[in-house]
């Protein structure tokens, strides 16, 4: 039994709209007013109206906030459905409706449609399917029917050139999440009293915390059809609604849904989560060496651990309280067989994070020290793993060192541990930062707690390497 | 203590501590970590983190949680920040707040993964359809990434604006060690949201004016709000500028290069002076007409054609000459050349 009072969810004037505060901009035999008021009748009998948020499309109904004495958000063509998403993500109680016509939901917005069907978001859709845009003036949508003239679509919709019809409904189904999807007219009495349960029970679905329901309403739009309002009811039914099966494609109860959320942490358990301390704790200023600035570059293969060893010797100058920088080669040049990190340490603020010319090049593989021998600066230094690298330096004007790193890391048992030999060597050479503090920030760098002992053992190897290292 | 990350992961962490509750990704290099630390923080510490279809969607998500009264978040490489342009625009158009990081890449188009500045004009001049601004912040530095992302929310909130912090694949990708302040920021209940409730049930998020009075309103409305943020949130960093001949106006990772670089040219006992701008939009133009009275030159240097040179030009009023050196295509230049360059242009 439909009511023919106003329904509260209802402005009483429609003040929003300007001229004519009575009646709605809608034209005549316009199939919006009744999914309007079907919409509002359902929010009145479940005594919702505070919870209602509308996700305003773009088209004729673009102006629900005229209408409609809700929460209101205005959204992008196509993107309501994304919009939906953000707003149902940040308030649970909600309930968010929106309500998009076929340009909008499977035209341009097809991506946000299918993607939040499929993530199953517990809002309820309104589509309305009157197989023509109507705000722009009568062009072609998705669910224009074969040979239906249009303004694009003068001679009719040609499938050869134009495509198909969309069924949205059909599409949606075959997706697991959703819970709710069903095809509805407003065709006549009979079918409109269905559509009124169907909407009734998508919205009913969200309040229970269900998930998504679709419902898809076949309406009239008597102007661009060019059609008055009884025959565009006729066309609708003896054309739309053989084309497009008025039916119930799905309802299922797969019982609440949540979203797997966390427990929300407070000021204190976030801290700790970011392992970050809230207080500023002071701690005693050790004695700064002074070392200027220091430019370390360390190359190798990739998954020679390159990038973990110089975020290694990053953390040594930061807990030497030097300020420092670690500036990883990232992209096709990983791939290519060089790896390689810039560390810059230093008792001032630091320039430039790319070491162009570096006071220390520590050379993993043959490739590096061709590549990067010829720009270690005047009287630097450079660390060759002569496990793997059988060239010597040629610069002269360079002190090079050579360490069996791999070699000796094989003999430890772990062959990646040959940059920690080296580090280890490179603490004592350049006197930087002692290698107590290698010792102190190593095993805070490994994540697997079973290789600590032996990278420790690897330091000691390349600090007794130092000791004996005759040049 | 200090905690040594990277850029791209301290925007996560200053964020969370500046209140972010929501965060709506889609993975790109090089901004990936953001989306991937993003994943793991919000959602561990019960805050929401989704991975969007698209970048579109991913901005339009951010529309209806700010809507919602949240702080809310994206990041994304310059590709997909032009793809946010509809939705940058429909934020702006509604007064919206948001947080947006781009970490630059190289462009046009596909372009490449290595660093660039190209998107300045795109992000400094608004991005989408209409008369608008975002602020625009330019870290140089890990720690400025999670102290931009830490306060970004409190003026994108105070504004209703989106705050766009303009990085860089070398921002985002190294690391230093950064220290954090002590206090979660938390956002106030707004009284224009939507929150399902009876109090705000009559708000409206809307962009649509149909008459004309109300859209010159509301772009008088905009523009007021621009001219204030001149006012209000102007920042800068000047380094040897005192008795600066000559300066080297940079931001983000070129003014890494360009500090060095400047240091080098003064150990030769040339009088040159660094000046950062922190805030891109609003652009330090009173300071840079001030200072350019006794200049001789200035040189801007840029990881584009020249881009930021265009406003430098504007504020100093020709007053002084402004010289452009640029590179692009993922170069960053040495400092042994930008030394060389920088020599042959005063």
């Amino acid at each position: 039994m439909i009511k023919h009072t106003k329904p509260n969810a209802f402005y009483d004037t429609f003040t929003r709209k300007g001229p004519g505060q009575k009646t709605t901009h809608y034209c005549p035999g316009c199939g919006h007013g009744t999914v309007h008021k079907l919409i509002a009748e359902a929010i009145d009998e479940m005594g919702i109206k505070d919870q209602v948020i509308f996700c305003n499309p773009v088209g004729c109904t673009t102006f629900l906030h005229y209408y409609f004495d809700t929460g209101h958000v205005q959204c992008p063509h196509g993107r309501a459905p994304a919009v939906a998403t953000g707003i149902k993500r940040t308030l649970d109680d909600s309930i968010v409706i929106s309500y998009q016509g076929d340009g909008d939901l499977a035209g341009i917005g097809m991506a946000e449609i299918v993607h939040a069907a499929n993530r199953g978001e517990n809002i309820a859709v309104f589509f309305v399917n009157n197989a023509i845009y109507g705000m722009t003036g009568g062009q072609m949508a998705p669910t224009t029917l074969i040979g239906q003239e249009t303004k694009t679509t003068p001679f009719g919709r040609d499938a050869t050139r134009d495509g198909y019809p969309i069924r949205m409904s059909e599409l949606l189904n075959t997706l697991t999440a959703p819970v709710f999807i069903e095809r509805c007219s407003v065709g006549n009495a009979t079918s409109t009293l269905k559509t009124r349960k169907a909407i009734k029970k998508a919205i009913s679905n969200q309040k229970n915390r269900k998930g998504f329901s679709f419902v898809e309403i076949l309406s009239p739009c008597p102007i661009n059809w060019k059609m008055n309002a009884i025959d565009s009811r006729k066309w609708l039914i003896e054309n739309l609604e053989k084309f497009y099966e008025v039916k119930n494609f799905r309802d299922v109860d797969t019982g609440i849904k949540s979203h797997g959320r966390f427990p929300f942490l407070d000021d204190k358990e976030l801290f700790e989560l970011l392992e970050v301390s809230a207080a500023n704790e002071k701690k005693a200023q050790k004695q700064l060496k002074k070392i200027g600035e220091h430019k370390v570059k360390i190359a190798g293969f990739g998954g020679q651990g390159i990038m973990s060893v110089g975020v290694l010797l990053a953390n040594c100058g930061k807990t030497a309280e030097f300020n420092t920088t670690w500036l990883p080669s990232y992209g096709a040049e990983m791939r290519g067989g060089t790896a390689y990190a810039s560390i810059v340490i230093s008792d001032e603020t630091i320039g430039s994070p790319v070491v162009d010319k570096p006071d220390v090049l520590i050379a993993m593989n043959a490739p590096s020290l061709e590549t990067f021998e010829n720009d270690v600066e005047k009287g630097g230094i450079i660390i060759v793993n002569s496990s793997i690298v059988p060239k010597k330096v040629t610069r002269k004007d360079v002190k090079a060192y050579y360490v069996p790193a791999t070699e000796m890391a094989n003999n430890l048992g772990l062959t990646a541990a040959a940059a920690v030999i080296i580090l280890a060597f490179y603490a004592k050479l350049t006197g930087v930062f002692p290698v107590d503090v290698l010792k102190e920030v190593l095993p805070l760098s490994i994540k697997n707690k079973k290789y600590v002992e032996v990278n420790q053992r690897a330091v000691d190897a390349g600090e007794t390497f130092f000791n004996e290292y005759k040049e | 203590m200090k905690k040594l990350m990277k850029g791209n992961d301290a925007i996560v962490h200053g964020a969370l501590l500046g209140g972010a509750t929501h965060f709506f990704g889609y993975p790109i290099t090089p901004a990936s970590e953001i989306a991937q630390s993003g994943a793991y923080y919000f959602t561990k510490a019960g805050r929401t983190f989704l991975q969007a279809e698209s970048e579109l969607a991913a901005v339009n998500m951010i529309l209806g949680s700010a809507s919602a009264g949240a702080r809310v978040m994206t990041a994304s490489s310059s590709p997909g920040i032009a793809l946010m342009g509809e939705g940058l625009s429909y934020l702006a158009g509604s007064n919206l707040p948001s947080v947006i990081v781009n970490i630059q890449r190289t462009g046009p188009g596909l372009g490449y993964i290595w660093p660039e500045q190209s998107d300045y004009n795109m992000v400094v001049k608004g991005g989408g359809n209409g008369i608008y601004k975002n602020i625009v912040l330019a870290p140089n530095s890990v720690q400025e990434m999670a102290d931009f992302a830490y306060k970004a929310f409190e003026l994108a909130d105070k504004y209703r604006m989106t705050v766009m912090i303009l990085s860089d694949a070398y921002i985002g990708q190294m690391m230093e060690p950064v220290s954090f302040p002590a206090k979660v920021l938390k956002s106030k209940r707004k009284d224009w949201s939507v929150y399902a409730d009876a109090e705000s049930r009559t708000n409206l998020i809307s962009s649509i004016h149909m008459t004309k009075e109300a859209l010159v309103d509301n772009v008088d409305n905009l523009l007021a709000k621009y001219k204030k943020l001149e006012e209000d949130i102007v920042e800068y960093e000047e380094t040897s500028t005192d008795d600066a001949e000559h300066i080297v106006v940079a931001f983000g990772i070129s003014s890494r290069v360009a500090l060095t670089a400047i240091r080098t040219l003064r150990a030769q006992g040339i009088k040159i002076g660094l000046f950062r701008p922190k805030t891109l939009f609003p652009f330090p133009k009173k300071r840079l007409l001030e200072i350019s009275k006794s200049l001789k030159s200035i040189i801007s240097v840029e990881l584009n054609e020249g881009q930021m040179a265009d406003d430098i030009e504007l504020a100093v009023q020709c007053s002084v000459p402004v010289k452009r050196l640029g590179w692009y295509g993922g170069v960053v230049p040495s400092v042994t050349e930008l030394v060389d360059k920088i020599k042959k242009t005063i």
